[in-house]
């Protein structure tokens, strides 16, 4: 997948975990925790579902790559560049 | 022949879930939505653990725990479970407090607090802003040397009345004490002192219908009366099976909800851990248990709203060991109107204090027998102060202790709310030590309740998907 592809992924997964946010105006430099209500349980569903989609694995560690979009986006591409789209 | 009620289980499976409380029922549930096949394991005859309740003549059923849970239980239980299940969850209508230092009602939000703590405690607004900013900001990574004592000496010094206002509702929720970390009280109140208190409407009863129904249509294979007598673990320290009920069952890994130490020392053994671990592991202290009295008003019989849930107490100033004493002066009042389960024309109270296991399990048959009765005797005396007309009313009455919640839950010492802080690293490292051996349950204060028991579910069954789960491919 390629970075815009990649970002899709995230914003599909994002939906699913709040479904009662709008994501249409996300600033992808901002961390997600300041546009939306998002906790560390939901950090982990992130990690999970890309786990299972994709079977990237990230260790706890790292789980700070994943606090905006456009970090996440960066930690992911060389992960996920294999990987093919779900479109 | 007695019955088998392992009937047509299979030989393996992926994941065996050891006890179905929350934490056992959501870690099945995920795992099964992941694909892997699981077998959840039930000693007792019905699900959910500590989220249970039961059935008595004239058709009347008390429910154990189930006022009240943190908001965050909604958002949990839509990930988790179903919408159908997270749609049911509804606010309490009120909290009152009744002792010799003040008598209110709060609705358990941030603002009433704050407007509580400023108005009739006469403490400054910025005091009040600064305590609640420290609390929400703590971590469990944080100085764990600093006590919920001296985090409230810092901020209210000398003031026991707000320490008890602070305090009453988080000992009935989680059994935590005033000597236990400062973050643990941190994170707890943070969750549950800001918006309000909850619970499920329909009762725990239909609760853990809609769980066991999810958890059939993922695939769980569900059993009941299935007592775990061993985890079979290979020299080379990996988890291979369970014996249960006399059968081996092989599994690629163990997730047990049952009590920490138990897991451990009873079902594990020893010899397959480290020293260093085990020393850990045998300091863990256990929370406190806690007695209950359930009364049943005749169907159709009631009394007017007064509260959810009411923190009585005839003591000066919050001391825990008067709240564990079974000289009681301290009682927590659940009160079930009938839309707790719509339809219904009951009316109940559940009466609960923490107690301390030691002081109920040397008794005497005799002296047990006639220390139940003295205990529901002396909880309707109270309860009459509030219900003038309780005992026209009463159809059913009866208590539980320690020595019931270790019977039911197979808990070390019937602990009623799991381990202190110290479990949680010990819960935590148990894969390190044996591979493909997993715990979730009420360990370390902040994991317990309903919604820290179900969130560490998740946790904990992300781990065992992390083990599980095939290399990535093509990376």
């Amino acid at each position: 997948m390629n970075p815009e592809e990649i970002r899709q992924v995230v914003l599909e997964i994002l939906e699913r975990i709040a479904p009662d946010e709008d994501l249409s105006e996300l600033d992808d430099s901002v961390p997600f925790r300041d546009q939306m209500e998002l906790d560390s349980m939901d950090f982990l569903d992130i990690v999970m579902e890309l786990r299972k989609q994709y079977r990237v694995q990230i260790p706890e560690e790292e789980y700070g790559h994943l606090v905006t979009m456009d970090s996440a986006v960066d930690y992911l591409t060389p992960r996920l560049k294999d990987a093919s789209s779900p479109a | 022949m007695p019955k088998d009620f392992l009937k047509n289980a299979r030989d393996s499976y992926d994941v065996v879930v050891i006890g179905s409380g929350l934490a056992g029922m959501t870690s099945a549930n995920i795992l099964a939505r992941a694909g892997y096949s699981v077998l959840l394991l039930e000693h007792h005859y019905q699900l959910g653990g500590m989220a249970t309740w039961f059935k008595r003549q004239n058709g009347h059923i008390f429910d154990i725990s189930l006022h009240g849970f943190p908001a965050g239980m909604i958002k949990s239980c839509r990930k988790y479970w179903t919408r159908e299940i997270a749609d049911s969850i509804v606010p309490l209508r009120g909290v009152r407090f009744e002792n010799p230092q003040f008598s209110l009602e709060t609705t358990f939000t941030r603002e009433d607090f704050t407007r509580i703590l400023i108005e009739e405690f006469g403490i400054a607004p910025e005091t009040v802003q600064r305590f609640f900013d420290t609390a929400r900001s703590m971590n469990f990574f944080d100085d764990q040397q600093k006590t919920t004592r001296e985090l409230f000496e810092e901020f209210f010094p000398g003031r026991d009345d707000v320490v008890r206002l602070l305090m009453e509702p988080i000992t009935y929720a989680n059994g935590s004490t005033l000597e236990d970390p400062a973050l643990t009280y941190g994170i707890v109140f943070s969750n549950f002192m800001q918006k309000g208190v909850y619970t499920f409407q329909g009762g725990t009863d239909l609760l853990v219908r809609q769980m066991r129904e999810e958890l059939e249509r993922n695939g769980v294979d569900l059993r009941i009366r299935c007592l775990v007598e061993q985890i079979e673990i290979s020299p080379d320290r990996r988890v291979t099976g369970v014996v249960v009920n006399g059968r081996r069952i092989g599994c690629r890994a163990v997730m047990s909800n049952a009590n920490l130490k138990s897991t451990i020392f009873r079902m594990a053994g020893e010899e397959h851990f480290d020293a260093k671990f085990l020393e850990e592991a045998r300091a863990i202290r256990l929370n406190n248990s806690s007695c209950q009295v359930y009364l049943a008003m005749k169907p159709g019989m009631g009394f007017d709203f007064c509260g959810d849930l009411l923190f009585h107490s005839e003591h000066r100033g919050f001391d825990i060991d008067a709240m564990l004493s079974r000289n009681i002066s301290s009682r927590t009042f659940s009160f079930y109107y009938p839309e707790t389960r719509p339809g219904s024309d009951r009316w109940l109270v559940v009466s609960s204090t923490n107690a301390s296991y030691d002081d109920w399990a040397s008794l005497s048959e005799e002296e047990y027998k006639r220390s139940k009765e003295e205990l529901c005797r002396s909880t309707i005396s109270c309860l009459e102060q509030y219900i003038p007309n309780l005992r026209d009313m009463l159809d059913h009455v009866e208590a539980s202790t320690p020595r019931t919640f270790e019977h039911y839950t197979r808990h070390w010492q019937g602990a009623s709310f799991g381990t202190k802080f110290e479990g949680l690293a010990v819960s935590k490292a148990l894969p390190e030590q044996v591979s493909g051996l997993f715990h979730a349950g009420s360990v370390g204060i902040i994991m317990s309740g309903w919604l820290g028991a179900v969130n560490y579910g998740v946790i904990v069954a992300n781990d065992v998907d992390k083990l599980l789960s095939p290399a990535a491919a093509g990376v």
